[in-house]
């Protein structure tokens, strides 16, 4: 089979998943810096869809694309030692402030940059559970989409035959190439880091992490090119500014509100066979239960 | 000052704001969708308020004789689309359909089920009409804003209004320049209510010839298997509901005795359903489903925002947790301190002495 280019969309995000006591500060605010930033976990199911094709299709080309700020190049590495062969980071700060829409623009726009057969997406990223951005891309490069992919059964290099899984069940469908797809976390988790790459790829940087270590790598650059992890800005990618950023988002947050918890008269129980009688002798009492 | 803006925004072209809500109507299982239903009675509600209409989108196969519980919802137009082809759907002709009458209706509000048909197709329309959509909204409303910056005033905008990050904020997020604004809901979170009297409402067939193209069909069904759902909690009027703090799988067990014992539904968080002690379907809460029961029993669940979001409107909620301050307790009727362990026999054995 003819090699293939795919690109994965992955993201790195707050770990909402374990949001601990001192993710919230006293003034009740959140603390962000209290939460680990992570590989979005849909996005590594999503990766290990792409490492498969590469497994079918001998020569096939895995690219991670992220956006997000300078330490997202983390997730990129991560990629890297997982068995991906390029990555990219998408960063400047006129992509900040940057919604839905103005995400999948940018990301629209650095995608084709490049050339591709398959774009890979995570069904959704745990910060916001949204699953827009992945539909959002596929519609302005104007290919199709197939979301909720647990599998991909059959891949060939004019068409793909991809299994769905729905809320209550699964649909399989056939869509030409090149497409969208968007993975589901019930497809395979992803492979661990392998230890030969995670030697070759452990000095893989960007070139504003080498400036900001102020380490002389430019050497290192030189002798080993592929350490060189690619940042792309506004510029690089042709982009219209009034369509990212702030300015290209028509979603604004209007208020946050911390939640004050309308604490109700609750009556306090001790876990004793008395109290416990006594509660369920009551609910069946006004009929709650029984 | 009050100014109201109708100028073209950087943007996009804004819609003169008389326009009607919208939403889109969902079929499953030859049925309409519950969460259709929900989306129609919140949308006559918003369209009361801003003296506008409501209307409904509906594609399929055979599909006409809904027409008449969709007008029993309240809505004014339905705009059908049948057409052998859409039997299912589909992205690309579905896409193509709504985003054709959007054009040509310009509502100013449309709504979606946050189903896993509404969230591939209404990113896809948004990002198609470059406007704003709201994914997973806990509520709908209609406000104002005034913008410091530009002193402007927008009138009558919906605020969608949604958990975010991590829990314990609510956002709500605003459109003020792009038209239509989009918000996805999940199943359950609004409440269905026909109208008292139904009224007749009219029907606008669309032609699919001419607007829908041979490309729009090049991704073909191979098949599909959909079941009905299995588990219903939603209705449950007795829910046992453990967290995280269940601890597995195998203690899970006890819980589901529980609730056979009182007669009700086992239910949980995320955090349990990610850990796998727990199917996805019995997952309540902002991202799962929105449960109203008589009587709530907590186990194990600390009670962030998002898991609030889906149970907060149960008529008696009991906590059980180890943590005295768990933020659960603060919307409990009743806290009980103590392993979920040993509570819950506890609750069996007197329920099993007590009842008749
Ligand atoms: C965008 C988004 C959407 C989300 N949607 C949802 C959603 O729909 N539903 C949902 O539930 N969550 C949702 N979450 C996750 C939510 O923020 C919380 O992470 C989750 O609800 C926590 O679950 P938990 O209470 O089971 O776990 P934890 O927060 O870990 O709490 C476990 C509790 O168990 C107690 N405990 C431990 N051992 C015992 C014992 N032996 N006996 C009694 N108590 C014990 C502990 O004191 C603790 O309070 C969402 C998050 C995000 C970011
Ligand atoms: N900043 C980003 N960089 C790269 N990929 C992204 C980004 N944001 C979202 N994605 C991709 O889009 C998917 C859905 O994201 P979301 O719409 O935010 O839930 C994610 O799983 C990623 O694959």
């Amino acid at each position: 089979m003819k090699p293939l280019k795919i690109i994965v969309l992955a993201k790195q995000v707050p770990d909402t998943r374990n949001v601990g006591k001192d993710a919230m500060k006293a003034d009740g605010t959140v603390n962000r810096a209290a939460l680990e930033a992570i590989f979005n976990p849909e996005d590594l199911n999503a990766l290990e869809q792409a490492l498969r094709i590469k497994d079918q299709a001998e020569g096939s080309q895995v690219t991670l694309l992220t956006m997000g700020p300078g330490r997202a190049a983390e997730i990129i590495r991560e990629g890297l030692y997982r068995g991906a062969d390029h990555g990219f980071l998408l960063t400047d700060r006129k992509f900040a402030g940057s919604d839905t829409l103005a995400t999948s623009y940018s990301i629209a726009r650095a995608v084709s940059q490049n050339e591709y057969d398959i774009i890979i997406a995570g069904r959704q990223a745990i910060d916001g559970d949204t699953a827009q951005v992945g539909p959002q891309v596929a519609e302005k490069l104007n290919i199709p989409q197939v979301t909720y992919v647990e599998a991909i059964e059959e891949i060939t290099e004019f068409y793909i035959i991809a299994r769905r899984r729905l809320d209550n069940g699964i649909e399989r469908v056939k869509s030409p190439l090149p497409v969208l797809i968007t993975v589901h976390g019930s497809a395979p988790p992803c492979r661990p880091r392998i230890a030969r790459r995670v030697m070759k790829y452990k000095h893989a940087r960007t070139l504003t992490e080498l400036q900001d270590a102020s380490e002389d790598y430019i050497r290192l650059f030189q002798d080993r090119p592929y350490l060189k992890i690619d940042e792309w800005s506004v510029a690089d990618i042709k982009a219209d500014e009034d369509a990212l950023g702030l300015s290209g988002s028509p979603t604004k947050v209007k208020k946050i509100e911390n939640v004050v918890f309308k604490a109700k008269e609750s009556r306090i129980l001790e876990n004793s066979d008395q109290d416990i009688e006594s509660l369920i002798k009551e609910l069946i009492d006004n009929h709650t239960i029984g | 000052m009050i100014t109201i803006r109708l100028v073209d925004s950087k943007l996009h072209k804004i819609f003169i704001a008389v326009n009607n809500v919208f939403v889109y109507c969902e079929v499953q299982n030859n049925r309409l969708a519950d969460v259709s239903l929900e989306l129609l009675t919140k949308g006559r509600k918003l369209a009361g308020e801003l003296h506008v209409g409501l209307e409904a989108i509906l594609i399929g196969k055979g599909v006409s004789d809904m027409a008449k519980e969709l007008f029993d919802y309240g809505v004014r137009t339905l705009h059908l689309v049948e057409d052998e082809r859409l039997a299912f759907y589909r992205t690309l002709p579905y896409a193509r359909l709504v985003k054709h009458l959007f054009e040509r209706e310009k509502p100013q509000i449309g709504l979606f089920g946050a189903t896993p048909v509404g969230r591939d197709l209404a990113p896809r329309i948004a990002s198609s009409l470059k406007c704003g959509l709201t994914a997973d909204c806990t509520g709908l409303e209609i406000g104002d804003h005034h913008d410091k910056k530009s002193d402007t005033t927008y009138t009558n905008l919906l605020y969608q209004i949604r958990p975010a990050f991590g829990g314990n904020i609510i956002a709500t997020i605003i459109n003020p320049d792009t038209r239509p604004q989009l918000a996805t809901v999940r199943e359950g979170v609004m409440k269905k209510e026909p109208l008292m009297e139904s009224m007749a409402g009219e029907i606008k067939t669309l032609d699919v010839n001419g607007i829908l193209q041979k490309e729009d069909f090049v991704v073909e069904i191979i098949d599909r298997h959909v079941e009905e759902k299995r588990i219903n909690i939603k209705n449950a009027p007795i829910i046992v509901a453990g967290g995280y703090g269940v601890g597995s799988k195998e203690n899970f067990k006890l819980l589901f005795e529980l609730a056979d014992v009182l007669g009700g539904e086992v239910g949980g968080t995320r955090a349990a359903v990610d850990a796998g002690y727990i199917e996805h379907d019995r997952q309540i809460g902002q991202t799962g489903v929105t449960v109203r029961p008589r009587l709530y029993i907590a186990c194990g669940i600390s009670g962030q925002i998002q898991h609030r979001a889906g149970m907060m409107e149960s008529s008696m909620i009991i906590a059980i947790n180890t943590d005295r301050n768990a933020p659960i307790n603060s919307i409990a009727d009743y806290v009980i301190t103590g392993d979920f362990a040993e509570v819950v026999p506890r609750l069996i054995k007197y329920y099993r002495k007590n009842s008749k």
